[in-house]
């Protein structure tokens, strides 16, 4: 049975959401033992109607109840039967609900020895943040602890929500205590956006309704926050990777990388880099069941044909013409341990990121994060449940961006090669830098390491390009206002040969040249000068087009500026 | 005061996938990857809604290719047979390859419900049927249209569910699974479970189903049948059903809201005649999925217990 159904025009808009459809929110809970996460979230479950009859017969049939209200709303979320017993949840547990407003899918991590570990998975594929802090208590090194594990995994909104007020008898002062501890928080954790809010979830104050009993207290209720912030799902504004996840052969006419699109958008007739080859190519059809799309975007899974047959397989990435991702077998990244045995320099495991799984040696143990504090601490293993920036040399390049460009192009877990089970969580860090030599066992140099892409990324602040411009003095002007950030850069009168334009764009020069063909510039990120009457404004245009490619990393990337506190 | 929430509606960006083709893309993505990191993976077909959707699913996963594995149904010999009658059809419509597999031994003893008692029965017709069928065909992954909305233990599972040599499920002893980097990474006699449809709710199913006009068992439609009013469920009349002392059947307008045998598989009274109806029900719907299956509620935490034993 052969079904090509070519010519079949599919229609995106089949894709897009109804007018009337309600955006979904992923977020996760975070807080210690017994701050009433469980109760929170029974209790907003409950308040927004989310809880079938039948679960609440059970709740008020229920012997059980380790509250001092009239019903123990920690029953309707706390799963297995083990936890029942102990009292305790264990693990991540996976939850939906619905308001007129929105959807919601809870991941519902409990606080317990193990929490670091389950907190950064419920975190990794959340969009918010809602940390429980103890009004009686106030804001701990545990909550601190929380605060920086969502940020490190790439949440940007952080809900603080002060509970039991009413065992403090919703006193201002107290939390206007916990407000001012958060201050010095958000100055630590760059681009996250913090509020905080006064609740009871045992009584409902501030979790769905707005309470009478804080009248010094006018902001929304944690619903109606969840229901209104905005919570970026997936980028399509980012240039394009595309995982290739599986090769479809039905018979030899047809060859199409069936996988899906983890960032960015794409067009049939566009031009296309594959990697890690750097082979250029030309996308000739987007195929799906329904018939061919004209163009797609992340996260749809589709199935591409590529104009020229190349030798392509999974785990090989087709990327956006321009703003090539990095290419390196060594890379710099933080690591969340989950393992009993602690990760030491030098071990040896398997490391699956995209669609491939490659083996892996841990270099070096650069330092560690003490996240109750944020202070870098000197160390030479991570214990479980311990976070820090590690050195991974990988037995083939992996193809990658930094983690808080690209969630899902820059992370990656550790697997253990004989038990196979997980070990670690990687996020590869903005800054890159590769081992400058590779080591025998008795610490000699055996080898210099070349240098990589990302190591001269991280010292020139940009990735190779050509920028074109006829004007003279407005390629002195770009020549000078590049050095001067830092940015290795050749002028040139004229463009050589391909072979030479492709040799010095490997050493991650900035080319300036006054024209080229269009055989010269294969392969290469390259822009035009737009010429204005002030060769100021000129310059402006061009850094400002480099930055928005990608290409030349703006100082704002790789040290953000402090995080905002929200405050009347 | 915290002046950041808007007052105004999130509006649904330029580019976004709709919530449903967003739950399509995550499956497929998942089918792939299985497809890609196993040796030997079967689809196990239980010929409900949730494997309607999953066929679905697979079948534009691979296209134009065929599905790369074969389907694998457990047929307790207590199935309606409106179900094989359906699988037969539906299975030869997509050309999809079948494994049907029984525990024979255990039907040839005369295990039944109602002298075992219904944990025991699932245990051997259905958790231990499976178990061998999986090691005969030697499968290192096992795909289920599990959701995690269909019961509190569910909801912690993971997307990729490690099993041991005896098949059996360790909520304690979980891989991480963080992103959607799944790790496959078996030894010799351990298998994977894998749930493509972890986070979709009964009503995406049956929104899917309407959207993408995928055929669907006609027991789920409501219609006049023959039932016994057993405690909180209607069980429908059917040839292997027995009644118990003091029950008689009655006529009701109802349809099954999920399948399994015949003594297990409670009845719902409703109107819903078409998916649209029934997708309409469910937005009004105001109790859960499985409360109608007998099997669940025979111990207090059973789902939990017949999970960890391997049952589906
Ligand atoms: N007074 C009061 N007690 C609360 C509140 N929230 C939770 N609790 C109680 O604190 C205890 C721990 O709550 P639980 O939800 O199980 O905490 P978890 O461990 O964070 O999930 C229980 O006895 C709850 O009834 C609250 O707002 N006020």
């Amino acid at each position: 049975m052969k079904t090509h159904r070519v010519g079949l025009k599919a229609s995106l808009l089949s894709y897009l959401p109804a007018t009337h459809e309600k955006p979904l929110l992923r977020f996760t809970t975070a807080g210690s033992v017994d701050d009433g996460k469980s109760t929170l979230i029974g209790r907003l479950l409950h308040d927004a109607h989310s809880v079938h009859d039948d679960h609440m017969e059970a709740l008020r049939k229920s012997g059980l109840n380790r509250s001092t209200g009239p019903l123990d709303f920690s029953l309707l979320t706390d799963g297995l039967k083990a936890e029942r017993e102990q009292g305790i949840t264990i693990d991540v547990a996976y939850r939906h609900f619905a308001t007129a407003r929105r959807r919601f899918l809870i991941a519902d991590t409990p606080g317990h020895e193990q929490y670091t570990r389950n907190m950064a998975t419920g975190a990794s594929t959340a969009d918010a943040a809602v940390i429980l802090v103890d009004a009686r208590h106030g804001l701990t090194a545990q909550s601190r602890r929380h605060a920086y594990i969502a940020w490190l995994l790439g949440i940007r909104h952080l809900l603080i929500a002060v509970n039991k007020m009413d065992l403090v008898g919703f006193d201002r002062l107290v939390f206007e205590r916990v407000r001012a501890a958060l201050d010095e928080v958000a100055g630590k954790l760059p681009g996250v956006r913090l509020y905080i809010l006064p609740v009871s979830a045992l009584d409902g104050d501030n979790v769905v309704r707005r309470s009478g009993r804080t009248p010094w207290y006018s902001g929304p209720s944690l619903l109606e926050l969840l229901e209104t912030i905005d919570a970026p799902a997936w980028d399509v504004d980012a240039p394009l990777r595309f995982m290739v996840q599986y090769v479809l052969r039905p018979d030899l006419d047809f060859r199409g990388y069936a996988g899906r699109i983890e960032s960015g958008r794409i067009r049939a007739g566009e031009r296309v880099t594959i990697l890690p080859s750097g082979k250029q190519n030309r996308v000739k059809r987007i195929v799906t069941f329904e018939g061919d799309l004209q163009e797609a975007f992340a996260p749809m899974t589709v199935t591409l044909v590529l104009e020229d047959e190349l030798d392509i397989s999974r785990g090989d990435w087709i990327c956006a013409d321009k703003a090539h991702p990095l290419v390196s077998p060594q890379l710099e990244a933080t690591v969340v341990w989950m393992n009993e045995r602690p990760l030491e320099a030098g071990a040896g495991v398997l490391l699956q990121h995209g669609a491939t799984r490659v083996p892996a040696r841990v270099g070096e143990i650069v330092h560690r994060v003490d996240p109750d504090t944020y202070e870098i601490r000197p160390a030479s293993q991570l214990a479980l449940n311990e976070i820090g920036l590690v050195r991974v040399e990988t037995a083939r390049a992996l193809v990658f961006d930094p983690y808080h460009e690209n969630r899902q192009t820059g992370s990656f877990v550790l697997i253990d090669r004989i038990d196979n089970f997980t070990l670690g969580a990687g996020m590869i860090e903005q800054v890159v830098v590769a081992q400058p030599a590779l080591r025998d066992e008795t610490g000699d140099v055996f080898e210099a390491a070349p240098v990589t892409p990302a190591e001269r990324l991280q010292r020139y602040g940009h990735r190779p390009a050509v920028v074109l411009s006829r004007s003279g003095p407005l390629r002195k002007a770009l020549e000078r206002a590049l050095f001067s950030r830092g940015a290795a850069v050749a002028t040139l009168d004229a463009l050589p040969a391909r072979a030479q334009v492709r040799e010095l764009l490997a050493n991650g020069l900035i080319l300036l040249a006054p024209f080229c063909t269009i055989e010269e510039l294969e392969g290469a990120n390259w822009i035009e000068a737009a010429e204005t009457a002030s060769i100021t404004e000129s310059v402006q245009l061009v850094l400002s087009e480099l930055e928005r490619l990608g290409l030349l990393v703006s100082r704002s990337a790789i040290r953000p500026e402090g995080g905002s506190l929200n405050v009347d | 005061m915290i002046a950041t929430a808007s007052q105004t509606l999130p509006v649904p960006a330029l580019h976004s996938l709709s919530h449903l083709r967003a739950l399509e893309a995550e499956a497929i993505h998942i089918l792939r990857e299985t497809a890609a990191q196993f040796e030997r993976p079967v689809l196990l077909y239980s010929i409900g809604k949730d494997s309607s959707v999953m066929l679905h699913l697979a079948r534009k996963a691979f296209f134009p290719c065929r599905i790369p594995f074969p389907l694998m149904h457990i047929d307790t010999g207590y199935e309606y047979p409106e179900m094989i009658a359906f699988r037969d059809w539906f299975v030869a419509e997509i050309g999809a390859r079948l494994i049907a597999r029984t525990n024979q031994r255990a039907v040839d003893n005369g295990v039944n419900p109602y002298d075992i008692g219904t944990a025991r029965c699932c245990a051997l017709l259905r958790t231990q049927a499976l178990l061998d069928a999986l090691r005969e065909y030697g499968a290192d992954a096992a795909l289920g249209g599990a959701r995690r909305d269909e019961e509190r233990s569910r909801a912690k599972e993971r997307v990729f569910s490690f099993r041991d040599v005896h098949g059996q499920w360790d909520p304690k002893t979980q891989r991480p699974e963080l992103w959607s980097l799944y790790n496959g990474r078996v030894s010799p006699g351990e298998h994977i479970r894998v749930f493509p449809l972890s986070n979709w709710t009964e009503l995406d199913v049956w929104s899917y189903i309407e959207m993408e006009n995928i055929p669907v068992v006609p027991l789920y439609f409501a219609q006049e049948r023959e039932v016994v009013v057993r405690g909180d469920s209607l069980i429908p009349l059917e040839s292997n059903v027995r009644l118990l002392a003091g029950e008689r059947p009655v006529k009701k307008r109802c349809r099954l809201r999920s399948l399994g045998c015949t003594p297990c598989t409670g009845a719902i009274e409703s109107d819903a005649d078409t998916v649209s109806k029934i997708v309409a029900e469910l937005r009004r719907f105001r109790r859960s999925e499985r409360e109608n299956r007998v099997i669940d509620h025979d111990q207090d935490g059973s789902m939990e217990l017949k999970k960890r034993e391997g049952y589906f």
